[in-house]
C-alpha cells in the first residue's frame, strides 16, 4: 500500500465536516420553512385575508436571508468530492456523479427559478401562479434534499454495482436499487422531516418571543398554529422514520449500532441505555478503545428489541464484532483480522491484474512474454466476475488497508452522545408542539409563559439535535467513506497537508463571518417585526 | 432508447451536453460581467441600486447553471471531475470562494445590520464578476494547452506542480500561460459586453443609458483582442490527438485546425456565433434607438454558438480534451475519461428533462422581467429590493 499522510487525511475529514456543518445550519430551515410559508400563503389565496399575506411576506424575507448562505455554504460540497476526494470520485463517481447530476437539474433549477417568483412576482404574476411557485420552491427544496441523501445512503449501504477491475472503479448496474434502496428512503425520510420539525419550533419560537413582549399577537398565534400543526405531524414521522434507521443501522452497520449505544460485549435482552456517562478503561486489554459507563440508567430488554423486534435478540458488541462471532442461525460473522487478511488479498489481486495487464500491453512483439502476462491478466481478472470470491474476498476490500483493529472503530463517546442528545431532543420538540398547539388553541398560551420561553430554548436546541444527528450518521461510520469497501484514507485526493489547512481556515473565517452577518440581519428583522420589516 | 446506442455515441451525446451547458454557463456570466461595471456604470447609489438589482434577479441562474455543469460532469465524465478538481486544486478554490461570496451578497447588500456594510458586498460582487470569469476561461483553455498531471495504474491523479493549478495561469516562463489567460481575459471582456446588453434591455435609467454606449466600445476592443490572440494560437498550435485503434495519444502540429477543417459543421457554428457575437457590438453603435432593446439576443446566440463550438473542437474528432503536457498518455479523451454505458443511459433518459427546464426558466424569466428596472421601482415599498 501506499504511504498516506495522515495530517492530510484528517485535515481533509476536518475541513469536509466543517463545510458540511455549516451547510446544514442553514439547510433544514429552508427545507421546513418552504412548506410552512407555502401553508401561509395557500390560506392567503383561500381567504383574501390580507393579514395572512403579511404572515407569509415576513416568514418569506427571513427564508430569504436563509437561504442565501444556504446556498453559499451548499457550492462548496458538491465541488469538495473532487478537490478533496478525488480517489473517492473515480472509484465510485459512476454511480456517484448521478444523484448529484440529477440534483441539479431537476431540483436546483427549479428552487432557484420559483424562488425568483416567489420574490419578485407579487404583483408581476397573478396570485394562483404566485402560489404555485412557492409550493414550487417547497418541492424543489425536498427534492434537492432527496438525491443527495440518495448518494449519502449509498456511501452507508452501497447497492446496485458491481466493481470494474479494467476502469479500477465501481460501476452502476442497477439505478432503481440505489434509489429505492429502504436505507436511502428511510434516511430521506428521517432527515427531511426532521427539517420540518427544525422550520417549526423556530417559528413558534420568533412567535412566543412576539407573544412574550406582547408585540404582534394575532401574528404569532396564527403562525404558532400553522406551524405546531405541521411540526406535530412531521415530528411522529420523523420519530417514526428515526426508528427504522436505527434498525438499518443494527443490520447494514453493526458497528456504528453498537458504538451508538457504547455497548462492547454482546448480549441477548440488551437493554438501552437511556441516560449514561463513559469512562475510559485502562488498560485496554481487548484492544478496542474501551470505555465503560460511569453512571448510566438502562431500559432492560429495549435494546434487542429496537434493533430486532424481539426482546430476546441477540445484540452483538464491539469486542464481538472484532472478534468474529457465529450467529444464532449458523451465519460466521469474520472477525476484523480475517476481514484484513483478506481485504490484502483482494487488493493485491487488483494490483497483480493491473501489473500483469501492463506488462502484457507493454510486450508488444514478445508474444511469448505477452501471452503469458495476457493469460496471468485474464485469470485474475475473472476473480472479479465471481460471485463466491467476490463475497469472500472483494467484499472486505477496504479492510485490506489496514493493520490494527483499533483503526476501524469509530470514535464511541461521540457516536453515544450525539446519538442520545439527538433522541432525548427529538422528544423535547414533540412536546413543545402539543404544548404550544393546546394552548394555543384554548386562548391560554399568552398565559404560560413557561411554555413561551421553553419554545425560544427549543431554538437552539433543535439546531444541537439537527448536528448530532449529523454527528452520528458521519462519525458513527468511520473510517468508512463507502462501508467496507473504502476508507478515508483511500479516498483522499494526493495533495500537501498544507494546501487543505489553508483553504480549511479560509473556509472558517469565511463561513463565521457570514454566519455572524445572518444572524444579524435575522435579528434585526425579527426585533423589527412583521409590520413594518415584513414588507 | 438509449440502451441500443454504442458506448462511444453516448459519449459523444454527453459530451455535446456537457458543451451546451458550459455554453450556456458562459453567456450567463453576463451576470458576473455586470458586477464588475456597477461602479464604473452608477455614479449615485440609486444608480448602483438599480443595476445590481436587475442582476439580482438573473444571478441563480449563472451559479445553478455552475452547479449543474459540475454535476453533469462529474455523472458523465468522472476521470476529469476527479483528475481536475483534485488535481488544480487552487483554481478551483478560488472559483468556488468566488462563488460563496457571491451567493450572500445580492440579499444582504442593502439590508439593516449586514455587519460588512453595503460596499463589501459590492466588493463581493466584484471579486466573483473578475475571478468567476477570467478563472473559468483560462481553465477551459487548458483543456487545449493542458495540465501537469499523471494518473497511475488505478486512475488517481498525481499533480506535477506544488502549485496545484496555479501554474497555468501564473507561470510565465511558459508560454501557453498567455494562451490560457488570453481566453481567461477574453471571457471576462465578453462578460461585460453581454453584460452592457443586458442592461440595455433591463434597465431604464436615463444616466446609466447614456453610458452605455460608450462602455460597450471600451469592452469590445479588449474583447476582440484577447480573443483574437487565443484564436490565432488556437489555430497554430501542436494539440493531442488520440489514435483511434491504439487510444495512442501523440502531438500533432495544427491539431485544432484540422479539426475545424475535419468537421465543417463546428467550423460554420464557430464563425456564425463569432459573427453574431460581433453583429451585437456594431449594431447598437450603429443605431443605438432601434437595437437596444434586441442586442442581448446577438450576444446570447453568438456566445453560445462560439463557445459550444469551442468545446466540441476540444472533445471530437480524436482528441484529447483534457491533456495532460507532462505524461501525455495521462490525457483524458471522452472515451477513458467517461461513466459505463449503464450510467451514461441512465443519465441520458435524465437529460430528456432539459428541454422542459429550459421551458418553465424562459417563463419566469419573462414574467419577472417584462417591464425594464426603474428608480420608482427601487423606491417602492412592495418589492423585493437588493
Amino acid at each position: 500500500m501506499e504511504n498516506v499522510d495522515l495530517t492530510l487525511v484528517d485535515w481533509s475529514r476536518l475541513q469536509f465536516a466543517v463545510t458540511a456543518m455549516f451547510h446544514w445550519i442553514f439547510v433544514p430551515l429552508t427545507l421546513g420553512l418552504a412548506f410552512i410559508i407555502a401553508i401561509m400563503e395557500s390560506i392567503y389565496v383561500k381567504t383574501g385575508n390580507p393579514e395572512w399575506k403579511k404572515i407569509t411576506k415576513f416568514w418569506m424575507t427571513l427564508f430569504g436571508i436563509n437561504f442565501a448562505i444556504g446556498v453559499a455554504t451548499g457550492i462548496i460540497l458538491e465541488f469538495e468530492f473532487g478537490t478533496n476526494w478525488s480517489n473517492y470520485s473515480w472509484f465510485v463517481g459512476d454511480i456517484f456523479g448521478a444523484p448529484l447530476a440529477i440534483e441539479g437539474i431537476m431540483a436546483f433549477f427549479m428552487e432557484s427559478t420559483f424562488i425568483a417568483i416567489m420574490f419578485f412576482g407579487w404583483n408581476k404574476v397573478s396570485k394562483k401562479f404566485h402560489l404555485l411557485s412557492t409550493w414550487l420552491v417547497a418541492f424543489g427544496a425536498s427534492l434537492s434534499a432527496l438525491w443527495i441523501l440518495v448518494a449519502n445512503a449509498w456511501m452507508q449501504n452501497p447497492v446496485g454495482m458491481r466493481f470494474n477491475p479494467e476502469t479500477a472503479r465501481n460501476e452502476m448496474m442497477n439505478f432503481w436499487d440505489i434509489l429505492f434502496s429502504p436505507v436511502a428512503i428511510n434516511k430521506f425520510l428521517h432527515t427531511i422531516t426532521s427539517g420540518y420539525v427544525l422550520a417549526a419550533i423556530f417559528v413558534i419560537g420568533v412567535s412566543a418571543w412576539y407573544l412574550l413582549k406582547k408585540r404582534h399577537t394575532v401574528f404569532a398565534k396564527r403562525s404558532i398554529v400553522v406551524a405546531a400543526v405541521f411540526g406535530l405531524i412531521m415530528s411522529l414521522m420523523n420519530i417514526h422514520a428515526g426508528d427504522e434507521s436505527a434498525r438499518q443501522v443494527a443490520d447494514k452497520q453493526p458497528m456504528k449500532f453498537a458504538a451508538m449505544e457504547g455497548m462492547y460485549e454482546g448480549q441477548t435482552n440488551a437493554p438501552l441505555v437511556a441516560i449514561g456517562f463513559m469512562e475510559k478503561v485502562e488498560p485496554d486489554v481487548a484492544n478496542v478503545n474501551e470505555r465503560k459507563f460511569a453512571f448510566s440508567l438502562e431500559i432492560p430488554d429495549m435494546l434487542s428489541y429496537l434493533a430486532f423486534l424481539e426482546a430476546g435478540a441477540y445484540v452483538p458488541g464491539i469486542k464481538d464484532l472484532v472478534n468474529g462471532y457465529t450467529k444464532k442461525n449458523g451465519d460466521v460473522i469474520l472477525s476484523y483480522p480475517e476481514r484484513m487478511e483478506r481485504g490484502r488479498i483482494a487488493i493485491n489481486t487488483l494490483y497483480s491484474y493491473k501489473e500483469a495487464k501492463k506488462i502484457a500491453e507493454e510486450s508488444r512483439g514478445n508474444e511469448m512474454v505477452r501471452l503469458a502476462f495476457q493469460e496471468k491478466a485474464d485469470s485474475l481478472g475473472a476473480l472479479f466476475s465471481n460471485q463466491v470470491w467476490l463475497d469472500n474476498y472483494f467484499a472486505y476490500f477496504g479492510y485490506g488497508y489496514y493493520d490494527d483493529p483499533r483503526d476501524l472503530i469509530p470514535s464511541v463517546p461521540i457516536s453515544f452522545y450525539s446519538f442520545h442528545v439527538m433522541v432525548i431532543l427529538s422528544g423535547y420538540f414533540l412536546l413543545i408542539f402539543i404544548l404550544s398547539l393546546i394552548n394555543v388553541l384554548n386562548g391560554k398560551l399568552e398565559r404560560r409563559k413557561w411554555i413561551l420561553w421553553a419554545a425560544i430554548l427549543g431554538i437552539p436546541l433543535v439546531y444541537i439535535a439537527q448536528q448530532a444527528g449529523w454527528l452520528l450518521a458521519e462519525m458513527g461510520r468511520q473510517p468508512w467513506v463507502i462501508q467496507d469497501l473504502m476508507p478515508t484514507i483511500a479516498a483522499v485526493t494526493k495533495n500537501s497537508a498544507s494546501n487543505v489547512q489553508i483553504t480549511f481556515w479560509m473556509f472558517v473565517v469565511t463561513f463565521t463571518v457570514l454566519l455572524i452577518a445572518e444572524l444579524k440581519i435575522m435579528f434585526k428583522v425579527i426585533k423589527k417585526g412583521p409590520k413594518e420589516g415584513g414588507q | 432508447m438509449f440502451e441500443t446506442l454504442s458506448l462511444l455515441a453516448l459519449q459523444q451525446y454527453w459530451w455535446i451536453i456537457v458543451s451546451i451547458l458550459a455554453a450556456i454557463l458562459v453567456f450567463l456570466m453576463f451576470v458576473q460581467g455586470g458586477q464588475t461595471m456597477i461602479y464604473c456604470l452608477g455614479k449615485t447609489d440609486m444608480e448602483r441600486t438599480i443595476l445590481v438589482n436587475a442582476l439580482g434577479r438573473k444571478w441563480e441562474f449563472t451559479f445553478t447553471t455552475l452547479v449543474t455543469f459540475g454535476g453533469a460532469f462529474f455523472a458523465s465524465f468522472p476521470l476529469f471531475y476527479a483528475t481536475s478538481f483534485g488535481g488544480a486544486y487552487w483554481v478551483w478554490m478560488l472559483i468556488l470562494f468566488a462563488f460563496i461570496i457571491q451567493a450572500v451578497a445580492y440579499e444582504y447588500r442593502s439590508r439593516a445590520g449586514n455587519f460588512l456594510g453595503k460596499k463589501t458586498y459590492e466588493g463581493f460582487l466584484f471579486v466573483n464578476g473578475l475571478l468567476g470569469t477570467v478563472l473559468v476561461g483560462t481553465a477551459v483553455a487548458t483543456f487545449f494547452t493542458g495540465s501537469p498531471f499523471r494518473l497511475n495504474m488505478m486512475n488517481q491523479v498525481e499533480w506535477e506542480t506544488p502549485y496545484r493549478g496555479l501554474e497555468l495561469a501564473f507561470n510565465f516562463a511558459r508560454y501557453e500561460t498567455f494562451v490560457n489567460l488570453s481566453l481567461g481575459l477574453a471571457v471576462f471582456f465578453l462578460a461585460r459586453v453581454l453584460a452592457i446588453q443586458y442592461f440595455m434591455k433591463s434597465v431604464d435609467e436615463k444616466n446609466i443609458n447614456a453610458r452605455l454606449k460608450k462602455k460597450l466600445i471600451m469592452n469590445a476592443a479588449p474583447f476582440l483582442v484577447f480573443f483574437l490572440f487565443f484564436v490565432a494560437n488556437l489555430l497554430l498550435m501542436r494539440g493531442y490527438a488520440v489514435d483511434p485503434e491504439s487510444k495512442m495519444v501523440t502531438m500533432e502540429a495544427y491539431k485544432y485546425l484540422h479539426n475545424f477543417l475535419e468537421m465543417p459543421v463546428v467550423l460554420v457554428i464557430f464563425i456564425l456565433g463569432v459573427l453574431i457575437v460581433l453583429l451585437g457590438i456594431i449594431r447598437p453603435l450603429m443605431d443605438y434607438k432601434k437595437c437596444h432593446n434586441k442586442v442581448l439576443w446577438h450576444g446570447g446566440i453568438g456566445t453560445f454558438l462560439t463557445i459550444f463550438a469551442l468545446f466540441l473542437v476540444a472533445g471530437f474528432n480524436n482528441t484529447a480534451f483534457y491533456p495532460s503536457y507532462t505524461d501525455i498518455q495521462s490525457s483524458l479523451t471522452i472515451e477513458n475519461a467517461s461513466s459505463s454505458h449503464y450510467t451514461l443511459t441512465a443519465m441520458s433518459y435524465v437529460s430528456l428533462m432539459v428541454p422542459f427546464v429550459v421551458a418553465y426558466i424562459w417563463y419566469a424569466w419573462k414574467a419577472i422581467s417584462n417591464k425594464k428596472i426603474t428608480a420608482e421601482e427601487m423606491e417602492d415599498e412592495d418589492t423585493h429590493i437588493y
